[in-house]
């Protein structure tokens, strides 16, 4: 980090979704990516957040009980009937 | 209507049970972590998304495509969550999708930064993120962490975290399907991912933490 850059890495935390997302104006966006070019602390933060995603998209969702899954299908069988 | 939703729409009021299971499978997950942020307990939410797939079939035919068919299914669950956690005595605090923003919630413990007056960098890391070992990321039990850190969340950040990055919904389709504003679900996001990571943090480096 450099004494110039005017984005600190306490307000650079908070701008990493925004970044992520792509919601950053242009001059946010050009401070947050000189700030992330010199600032290895904040570089391996947003690696961490990228990790944090990547590890949260290859959990298993709740699936339907089988009750719960029989209760469905009667539930539709029963209004198909009726329609 | 979207031609993917006609086609879903048509074989449903055909009777077409193939069509209904596969689709109470996909969206379970996610309308039970939506069900979740108005009532209090995972089996009344069990109750919401049994009645809300009984509530979308009794108003198929009501239903134009003016929004896509999911978003049509999730706000039906939001009514049916809604008028059931009042039931139940849940009062949601106005705040926790509406405006999420108004308590503020920092990302990192400002403790891990150096004072607002430090002569050389104030506001920088002074306890910088440790590296994680690369091995014990990739483990089965460190997505175990995960999966207990996000059911550990406020019932709102849950949600969206869940939908977003568990399911991989883009940001529309979540704003969508809980009625909410691009900047507050941003807000709801990035405190959700912050807290996750804080626990992969401590969970892979105690010390730290």
């Amino acid at each position: 980090m450099i004494d110039t850059e005017p984005t600190n890495c306490q307000e650079l935390v908070e701008l990493v979704t925004d970044y992520l997302e792509g919601a950053l104006g242009a001059g946010d966006l050009r401070r947050f990516e000189a700030h992330l070019a010199v600032c290895a602390g904040c570089e391996r933060y947003l690696e961490q957040l990228r990790e944090t995603i990547r590890i949260s998209g290859t959990l298993t969702v709740d699936d339907l009980s089988p009750d719960a899954e029989r209760t469905l299908l009667d539930g539709f069988r029963d209004w198909a009937s009726a329609s | 209507m979207e031609q993917g939703d006609a086609q879903l729409v048509a074989a449903l009021r055909a009777g077409d049970e193939e069509t209904f299971r596969s689709l109470v499978h996909a969206w379970n997950g996610p309308l039970l972590r939506v069900a979740q942020i108005f009532v209090p307990s995972r089996g009344v939410a069990e109750e919401v998304v049994q009645e809300t797939w009984l509530r979308v079939l009794g108003a198929l035919d009501k239903f134009e495509g003016r929004s896509s068919l999911k978003t049509w299914v999730f706000r039906i669950l939001v009514n049916t969550a809604k008028t059931r956690g009042q039931r139940e005595g849940r009062v949601l605090p106005f705040s926790a999708l509406n405006d999420p923003g108004r308590i503020p919630e920092p990302a990192v413990d400002p403790g891990r930064f150096r004072p607002e007056d430090d002569p050389r960098y104030p506001g920088g890391w002074s306890a910088p993120p440790p590296e994680l070992p690369e091995d014990r990321l990739v483990a089965a039990e460190t997505r175990g962490v995960i999966g207990r850190a996000i059911a550990a969340l406020p019932a709102t950040q849950a949600a969206v975290i869940s939908l977003r990055d568990v399911e991989g919904w883009s940001s529309e389709e979540v704003c969508n399907a809980l009625d909410l504003t691009e900047v507050n679900q941003r807000v709801l996001l990035h405190r959700a991912r912050a807290r996750v990571r804080r626990a992969l943090e401590q969970y892979l480096t105690p010390q730290i933490a």
